[in-house]
């Protein structure tokens, strides 16, 4: 049991890290801009996929710089040609534009890499066991990726609270106009930071590609997660991102080892209630199966209940 | 005024609606494959046609069927979806198809088999017969079962009498834990597993029984360390993408030391995404794999291999085309009854033993491999350094299970 | 909204036309497919004009539309079911009425939650219900018939007027019925106090509460009826499949119905008819002709969302005043010339994208691809040549024709502002 315990918090903590390095960027560009932009576990899939076409060719630790500040000039990019232009009609141009492109990064990836997976591998210089925790020997290039998404996050922390650039975009997120109005230039912070944000996606592609599998699919069912750390974190924080990845993180990896059913309440208490049809599948319903919804359960408490989320300056 | 243009759209709309109307060709017999073929799991859907393009103009070069009449396939993209797959199915069928092939999904499976029984009572003088080689859903052939539905693969029952049987003589396993999608399909594997274990080996445990939302979870470790903590030695598990591969895939990192007996590791993308992981672990059942010492196939795996640049797979196909056009030949017609009633009752000796297709629910059976993935093996898959070794296999008649089907024939 | 000021009666006359042609359609194209494309598209407009009720006219934008759909057509199958079981002296044909109840009832269970709020925590609060639905979706197996879904034979109720529902061509008269009807409720509640109030909640909840009315209960009232019309969209979609499965209420045909709508045009009642036709099309014929079509439908979003930020109905409504004014033909010229530019571009684009499909996807078809009317050997640089060529042709022709439209507006907007007293 405190096997159980230690290794799924541990595993938990590391889900967390790097849904965090996912969220850190969107939460900074859905803070500031009000985008929700789709295309970004897109991006994540093309960083996984860039990450193994250059690990492939040149090296892992080239890859790991690469990788991102390809997908970060492309952001950036992107944001200048792009969504700029599309600012003007509102939010769900925006929205659909980042479909649109999402669509297209999902295409272009099957066009270049073919539309099975591909096998990216762990590199070999981290494919060792790093310690035994009771049982189980624990892999060193899972520990590699705590260790860089803990420094990603203090890195991110220091820059947005003791940088002068920093300073701008705290302040761009809760009064962009007043930013302006002082003599910033707002809409080059956005491209900045919209650069920044694809970049860290493409990061957390590269070190996250070797422990998930790398397919076409891979985007498809991280976005609508990724949404719910932002609003549970509240928008623009770094901090609340972080604490709502590891929310998540723990809360998903903790709620599938609880076998624990409606029915067997029943019984502890005592009643032999037999219901049936739908009642009865709610009844017998464990935990763990319902574990990969409860971050939307958690998302509409959170948005009913406290709408600026844990760490947010402001509703959603 | 203003809406003179929606009125010319709607016009133009109208034109666009009308498809080309076929050929009806005397000489061709149309075979329509109605699959997904875009989108992320497009590939499977392609393969797909590739393996019936191929296995059909195998047939066509030998001569074709009914003296000399050719075998055309078509593709239709369903989308994967159900609704969507009726549309394509009336497109199918007006493009004068009256043979339908489909693998993907029992949902879209269930609507085919729905929609078909209909149309054929509504149109009697143009049934259509459904030929399934890879929905395998257990309903299809019991409950839901029907005249107008043939499945040439094995189905979880099927498969999971012959994972059984290979649990049987492999006394090492003494725990076994379940672990399968929370669905229809996944509570089937749960249910067989659990009665065939029982029957045939008693003595073994079955320490858990997981049902896991489908294509939800993103991290498998909380699972991996349930499944340690049980002391298990065997995982049954019908997982199918990333539920299957990622799953296994933590399990190797973390050094699970489990047998996985899979029923579709060994599908398109598995080796790729599994990799070493896998190695000597990783079982899975199908009716052919690439490393069957038998020379016929061996040569048309590498003739489809050389033409389409992957690995032949549904083997079953072959089979299916050459008992098709043997029921057409038959019969004399490509009158979908006609040949349906010859098709039940066939039975027919491949290379690797006796098939037969049972009449009472329209099931084909077939000898079935238990391989396991492995790096010491003469044919490798997806141009991975693994392949698929045989451990075990099951006579067609070892593994056939008993049914409920009561058929209404028309 | 559409502008009432222009031309009436002539609006009221294309109606009765396009529902005369909707009518005259099966005779005019007697085939089983397209019929069957006919029904699919009929639902999909009732579906995109109840979606049009949030986003256009109240202003919210959902990512759960398919929900309402989805569960009231689940509604709709027992209830269909539950007829033919028990004999029910309910006739077929009545069923999406209480399809939309059932619609209405959920869009009145999950509105409560969501309609508190509006903008991006409204859009969350959708998105996470949705989610929450087709999750149980797959729990809830005694409803939902798990991954295969129920199915219902539309046949069984009692025959009135002779109508059974066993031919399609009785069904798409059904879908037809009730489409028109529920057009013109919808088109009627856009009109009513409680429709201007959405729109006036849409445009500034503080001053909508100024004058007495509570935002949220407008919301609220929108989002029911809104509801209740995605419900009769299910309820014709369960009689005209008979099989609904947990795809009808995913994310992605919620999403699908998002983009219907403002490629069509969300700010004009008729726009989400022009997007749920344009768009099944799209989705049921491109992918006959090309495997990169949904690379193509990702650039039509670009591409709308860049140039067309309006949608089609946009672009129509935008060519209105100067084809009364009778000037719209001095903008033909640039027209031609930008479009000849842009097909040249377009078939030079289209052209290395095919190729580049066919060397990575159907490289075993042989080097030949067959492009528009040609044969291409995608092995020959030149052919690689020629298509670059064309495309960065194509492109700074269009670049240096497309200011040509730019002019030719001024210059028409400059003659209209003189027209108008």
């Amino acid at each position: 049991m405190l096997e159980q315990l230690a290794i799924s918090t541990l595993n938990g903590i590391i889900y967390g890290m790097l849904l965090f390095m996912l969220a850190s960027g969107l939460t900074l560009i859905f803070g500031m801009m009000g985008v929700l932009n789709l295309a970004h576990a897109s991006m994540y899939m093309l960083g996984a996929y860039l990450g193994y076409q250059i690990s492939k060719t040149i090296g892992f630790l080239p890859a790991l710089i690469l990788g991102p500040l390809a997908l970060g000039l492309g952001g950036a990019l992107l944001e200048r040609y792009g969504l700029r232009r599309v600012h003007q009609h509102g939010h769900v141009s925006e929205l659909l534009f980042t479909f649109g492109v999402a669509f297209m990064i999902q295409e272009a990836v099957q066009m270049i890499w073919g539309r099975i997976g591909v096998p990216y591998r762990v590199p070999p210089e981290l494919d060792f066991p790093l310690f035994r925790l009771f049982d189980t020997p624990y892999p060193a290039y899972r520990i590699f990726v705590l260790v860089l998404a803990v420094a990603i996050f203090v890195g991110l922390f220091a820059i947005l609270s003791r940088s002068r650039i920093g300073l701008v975009i705290r302040a761009a997120l809760t009064h962009p106009n007043m930013v302006g109005m002082l003599g910033h230039n707002v809409p080059q912070v956005f491209m900045l930071v919209f650069g920044v944000g694809a970049g860290l996606a493409g990061l957390a592609g590269v070190i996250g590609g070797p422990i998930f599998v790398t397919s076409p699919n891979m985007a498809g069912a991280l976005g609508a997660i990724l949404f719910t750390v932002v609003v549970i974190g509240g928008l623009g924080s770094l901090p609340g991102a972080l604490l709502a990845s590891l929310l998540i993180g723990l809360v998903q990896t903790f709620a599938v080892v609880m076998d624990v059913s409606l029915d067997d309440f029943i019984k502890a208490i005592g009643v032999d209630a037999k219901a049936g049809n739908i009642l009865g599948d709610i009844q017998h319903t464990t935990i763990a199966q319902i574990a990969p919804i409860l971050p939307y359960l958690m998302l509409l408490v959170m948005l009913v209940v406290r709408p600026r989320g844990l760490f947010g300056s402001r509703d959603v | 005024m203003k809406f003179a243009r929606i009125l010319a759209g709607t016009a133009l709309a109208a034109l666009a609606l009308t498809s080309p109307a076929p050929a009806q060709d005397a000489s061709t017999v149309k075979l329509a494959l109605i699959d997904g073929q875009s989108g992320p799991n497009g590939f499977i859907g392609e393969s797909m046609r590739q393996h019936l393009q191929f296995f059909a103009e195998r047939k066509n070069a030998a001569g074709g069927v009914l003296g000399g009449r050719k075998f055309d396939v078509v593709a239709f993209d369903n989308k994967f979806d159900p609704q969507e797959t009726i549309v394509q199915l009336q497109k199918a069928i007006d493009a004068g198809a009256r043979y339908v092939f489909h693998g993907n999904s029992s949902a879209v499976a269930g609507a085919i088999v729905d929609f078909l029984e209909k149309h054929n009572r509504r149109n009697p003088d143009k049934s259509v017969l459904y030929i399934n080689f890879a929905a395998l859903d257990p309903v299809l052939t019991n409950d839901k079962c029907s005249f107008w539905h043939f499945r040439f693969d094995a189905d979880v029952n099927i498969r999971t009498a012959a994972i059984t049987n290979q649990i049987q003589k492999d006394p090492s396993i003494k725990k076994v834990y379940l672990f399968n999608q929370d669905y229809s399909f996944g509570k089937a594997v749960r249910a067989a597993a659990t009665q065939m274990l029982k029957d045939k080996r008693p003595d073994i445990q079955i320490v858990g029984d997981e049902l896991i939302p489908l294509q939800k979870v993103t991290d498998f470790t909380p699972y991996i360390a349930k499944i340690r903590a049980t002391g298990a030695d065997a995982v049954i598990s019908a997982n199918w993408g990333n539920d299957l591969n990622q799953l296994v895939k933590t399990g190797g990192e973390l050094g699970l030391p489990v047998k996985w007996f899979t029923y579709f590791a060994n599908g398109e993308g598995g080796v790729t995404a599994l990799g070493a992981a896998g190695v000597g672990r990783v079982f899975a059942v199908s009716e052919w794999h690439m490393n069957v010492p038998e020379a016929t196939s061996e040569k048309m795996a590498e003739e489809f291999g050389k033409k389409f640049n992957r690995d032949l797979f549904f083997y079953r196909l072959n089979t299916v085309i050459t008992m098709l056009a043997q029921s057409m030949d038959e019969a004399k017609t490509t009158d979908p009854k006609a040949v349906a009633l010859k098709l039940e009752t066939m039975a027919f000796k491949t290379p690797l033993g006796d098939t037969y297709v049972r009449a009472q629910d329209h099931q084909f059976y077939q000898p079935l491999y238990v391989s396991v993935m492995s790096d010491d093996v003469p044919k490798k898959l997806e141009k991975t350094p693994f392949g698929f070794k045989t451990v075990g296999m099951s006579a067609a008649k070892e593994t056939e299970v008993p049914t409920t089907c009561k058929m209404q024939r028309p | 909204m559409t502008s009432l000021s222009i031309g009436r009666h002539a609006g009221q006359i294309v109606w009765f036309l396009a529902i005369a042609l909707a009518l005259l359609l099966p005779e005019l194209i007697p085939s089983k497919t397209a019929l069957t494309k006919m029904c699919l598209i009929g639902i999909t407009i009732v579906f995109a004009l109840s979606y049009n009720i949030l986003l256009g006219q109240t202003g919210l934008l959902s990512f759960g539309h398919a929900v309402y759909f989805g569960l009231s057509g689940f509604a709709a199958i027992h209830l269909i079911n539950l007829i033919g079981r028990h004999q029910l002296p309910i006739p077929v044909l009545i069923v999406p009425l209480f399809a939309g109840l059932a619609g209405a009832a959920f869009g009145l269970l999950f509105g409560i939650l969501s309609t508190r709020r509006h903008g991006t925590a409204f859009a969350m609060i959708s998105l996470a219900i949705a989610e929450l639905v087709a999750a149980s979706s797959l729990i809830l197996e005694s409803f939902f018939g798990g991954e295969s879904g129920v199915t219902t034979d539309r046949s069984v109720g009692p025959t009135l007027f002779g109508i059974d529902l066993v031919p399609q061509i009785q069904v798409y008269y059904l879908i037809v019925g009730w489409g028109v009807l529920s057009a013109i409720t919808m088109y009627a509640f856009t009109r009513t106090p409680l429709g201007r109030m959405a729109t006036a909640v849409r445009d500034n909840p503080e001053r909508a509460e100024f004058i007495g009315y509570s935002p949220q209960i407008v919301r609220l009232l929108s989002f029911i009826v809104s509801a209740f019309f995605a419900g009769v969209a299910g309820g014709l979609a369960a009689i005209n499949y008979e099989i609904m499965t947990a795809t009808n209420l995913s994310t992605a045909a919620s999403g699908s119905v998002l983009i219907m709508t403002y490629i069509g045009g969300a700010s004009f009642f008729y726009g989400p008819v022009i997007g749920a036709i344009v768009i099944s099309l799209i989705q049921l014929s491109l992918s006959d002709v090309t495997p990169a079509w949904l690379l193509y439908l990702g650039l039509l979003f670009v591409i709308t969302v860049l140039f067309a930020p309006t949608g089609i109905a946009g672009l129509i409504e935008r060519h209105l005043p100067p084809l009364r004014a009778r000037v719209l033909h001095h903008l033909i010229p640039s027209y031609l010339l930008s479009a000849a530019a842009g097909s040249v571009f377009a078939v030079g684009a289209i052209a290395l994208l095919e190729m580049n499909y066919h060397v990575t996807l159907n490289a075993h078809e042989g080097p030949l691809l067959r492009l528009f009317w040609i044969q291409v050997d995608t092995t020959q640089p030149l052919a690689w040549g020629v298509a670059i060529l064309v495309t960065v042709c194509g492109f700074f022709l269009f670049r240096r024709t497309w200011p040509l439209v730019g002019g030719a507006w001024n210059e028409i907007d400059s003659r209209l502002r003189k027209a108008a007293p």
